[in-house]
């Protein structure tokens, strides 16, 4: 044990007095570990923010399919979704995307339906009252878009061509940013008029089913009930998101693979390129009695030192990157974009899987290009070195 | 394929190890072909000085593949969620068999290469490294593993497709389930556990006369009985040692341990089981190495050390097991 930990202490000193030269393949470990973590934790924030909301959508949601689109559902197949067995509360939705010009924006548009005051509730101002018409409850994002505070009027095209004007009654505060940011609440009788849409047909249908593990089943009964609709469950939904942010960070993974193996030839280049007084220095080492496999070792701890020090400051920095300056690099490409989009905070996670790809990804292809090099510089004869 | 971080980076990992295999397996070949160790010209010393590279390499990639198993498990674990009707890393096995032999493959790789690696530890430790030959070959036969390790684990990735129903751990580790999981899962609870206790008890009494006796039968019995027990204890986890952990009589599932739902607890179950076996193999093992006085001396050392890492992590793992049935209010009486 004394003498691993005496070659470690060795190769720590060797390594301080060619500081500069060690420090270029430091810089970019350093960079490359950066961009990699940069990829893995913003991917995974955005998982668990995506699955945070999402825990408060519903379990079940029925639409109508015709054509393979997605169609008006009718109220009449709410009633009959009732009497099968399991389920509970039948809650018929009108929503819709509403394009504004003016802002160049899409909203997101929804027609008041009972419970939904429960479900969201971070509120400047009032909610909408049971059968109040003309007025309505936006998000921050619309309110900063269009300079509404509450008391002004918003005015929406409708279909018929004309403008349909809105009194803000409330504002939804930046605790829920990232549901309501586009979202505009009116009356359902508001929102038929306003799209022109027939009396009892809705966009979907939420079903609440009591038992978690009787959703499959629900949704296979109201299927064959209905074989004209389409039932989503939340697990669908969760399980997309997740594949959907997967494969998104493995393309930015794969887009660097460029760099990664350009990363490896350096430090290849950078282990083999010996100058002659290191060569001279191993060349000592051996005349004074040190092993093959001694030389190896040191070589080994110096690699070790090397990538432990690039691995934890890039980890760091990609820390810092996301957590504090908004990944401001790689959210475009990860994140989705559209012209009122959410701000919103990360959450700070790390766990050692993401640790451990990591590692497998750097740490392994570095230590792996060093092998043959600093076997190529144990092997040297002393008296070859020392002759000159 | 799915294009998942933690399966780029197995796929990578596999790639540098295919790479450097390539080139070991060649010089082992050579060292084979032309070792001589009495011959002193400038190909014995240049071969000698290779033996270290090879020894290097060989130490990299069977380091990395005991963790890229971990890896493996966890991936394979996590990746549940993509697979409709998958709850644990059975499901995603399921989705694409060829899993499955990747898991075996690995499996037999982490024993393999345990005991290639306290070959080499041996050979490097004695004055003029009397198994180099033996070693190298033993690496040659280790090599065809790890390539189909490699090839089973790209098939298994490539194949998989996330929108493919597969079977969970409920349906293939149940009394129905049919198949030698099946029938792992219907094994009597009660006769299981005797036979479960017993041999560890046996296990660690044997290992125990081993190492004040001198005898090279009571080694190689070491050896073997801890080969049985690996064999009794996995059966045991599907049969009634989970089913503590779990709290329901009906679950037999041994990878559902191994998530945050459980603690995590599968990762230091089976990290204790498979190292007290790898040591309790080793032991008999090294009996068959003591050629000469030299190595006699040398692995009578290691050998000592080994039943006792052996024991100690075989007690580890035995305590694991009964703490759930002591601690927790779950019993299986009545099945």
């Amino acid at each position: 044990m004394g003498k691993h930990i005496k070659i470690l202490e060795f190769a720590l000193s060797s390594l301080w007095r060619r500081k500069y030269k060690n420090l270029g393949i430091i810089m970019v470990f350093t960079l490359i570990v950066m961009t990699l973590s940069s990829i893995l934790l913003l991917t995974y924030s955005f998982k668990r923010e995506a699955f945070a909301i999402l825990k408060g959508a519903p379990e079940l949601i029925i639409q109508k399919i015709r054509a393979g689109r997605h169609d008006f559902i009718p109220l009449s197949y709410t009633k009959k979704i009732r009497e099968v067995p399991g389920v509970g509360k039948v809650i018929p939705r009108l929503w819709g995307y509403y394009y504004d010009i003016s802002t160049g924006g899409n909203y997101t548009v929804l027609g008041t339906f009972r419970g939904i005051k429960n479900s969201i509730n971070v509120l400047k101002g009032k909610f909408i009252r049971h059968g109040e018409s003309g007025v309505c409850v936006i998000g921050k994002g619309i309110s900063q878009a269009r300079f509404a505070e509450i008391g002004d009027r918003i005015p929406i095209k409708g279909a018929d061509g004309k403008f349909h004007s809105f009194r803000i009654k409330g504002i939804f505060g930046a605790d829920s940013n990232i549901i309501t940011n586009d979202l505009i609440i009116i009356n359902p009788e508001d929102f038929k008029s306003l799209f022109g849409i027939e009396n009892n047909i809705f966009t979907d249908i939420v079903v609440q089913v009591y038992n978690p593990s009787e959703i499959n089943n629900v949704a296979a009964r109201i299927k064959a009930l209905f074989p004209d609709t389409r039932p989503i469950t939340k697990k669908e939904i969760l399980r997309t998101y997740d594949t959907l942010f997967d494969w998104r960070s493995g393309l930015v993974l794969t887009m660097f693979a460029g760099a990664l193996l350009a990363f490896v030839i350096l430090a290849w280049d950078k282990a083999t390129a010996m100058n002659a007084e290191e060569k001279k220095e191993i060349g000592i080492l051996k005349a004074i009695g040190w092993e093959t496999s001694d030389i190896m070792e040191l070589k080994f701890w110096e690699g070790f030192v090397i990538s432990s020090l690039s691995f934890l400051t890039g980890l760091i920095g990609g820390y810092i990157h996301i957590f504090f300056f908004g990944a401001s690099i790689f959210s475009p490409a990860l994140k989705g974009w559209s012209v009122i989009y959410p701000d919103f905070h990360l959450m700070p996670y790390i766990n050692p899987y993401q640790i451990a790809v990591l590692l497998f990804l750097t740490v392994i292809p570095y230590m792996a290009a060093t092998i043959v090099p600093s076997w190529k510089a144990s092997i040297t004869d002393p008296d070859v070195i020392m002759r000159g | 394929m799915i294009l998942h971080p933690g399966i780029i980076a197995l796929l990578t990992g596999a790639l540098i190890e295919v790479a450097l295999l390539i080139y070991s397996s060649y010089i082992g070949l050579v060292i084979i072909m032309r070792w001589n160790a009495n011959s002193s010209t400038e190909e014995q010393l240049s071969l000698e000085r290779k033996t270290y590279l090879v020894s290097t390499i060989m130490s990299f990639v069977l380091a990395f593949s005991i963790l890229s198993t971990l890896l493996f498990i966890y991936t394979v674990d996590g990746m549940h969620r993509l697979f409709t009707g998958a709850m644990c890393a059975t499901g995603s096995l399921n989705a694409n068999p060829v899993g499955w032999y990747a898991l075996y493959m690995k499996i037999s790789i982490f024993f393999l290469a345990s005991i290639w690696i306290a070959v080499n530890y041996i050979d490097q430790r004695t004055e003029d490294s009397p198994l180099v030959k033996k070693k190298f070959i033993l690496l040659l036969c280790i090599t065809p593993f790890l390539f189909s390790d490699i090839y089973l684990q790209f098939r298994y990735f490539l194949g998989l497709k996330p929108n493919i129903i597969t079977s969970c751990c409920g349906s293939l580790f149940s009394k129905e389930g049919g198949g030698m999981a099946g029938g792992l899962s219907g094994l009597p609870t009660h006769p299981m556990e005797y036979i479960f206790f017993s041999s560890i008890f046996i296990y660690v009494f044997i290992a125990c006369v081993s190492l004040f006796s001198s005898k090279g039968f009571i080694k190689y019995l070491t050896g073997l009985m801890a080969i049985v027990l690996f064999i009794i204890s996995l059966a045991s986890i599907i049969s009634f040692i989970s089913l503590y952990f779990y709290e329901i009589p009906t679950h037999h599932c041994p990878f559902d341990i191994l998530q945050g739902h459980y603690n995590y607890i599968g990762y230091p179950l089976y990290i204790s089981l498979f190292g007290g076996t790898v040591f309790g193999i080793l032991t008999g093992v090294g009996e068959g190495l003591k050629k000469s006085r030299l190595l006699t001396i040398q692995i009578n050392n290691l050998q000592r050390k080994w039943t006792i890492t052996s024991i100690a992590l075989i007690t580890i793992f035995a305590l694991i097991c009964i703490y759930p049935m002591i601690f927790s209010s779950f019993t299986l009486e009545g099945y």
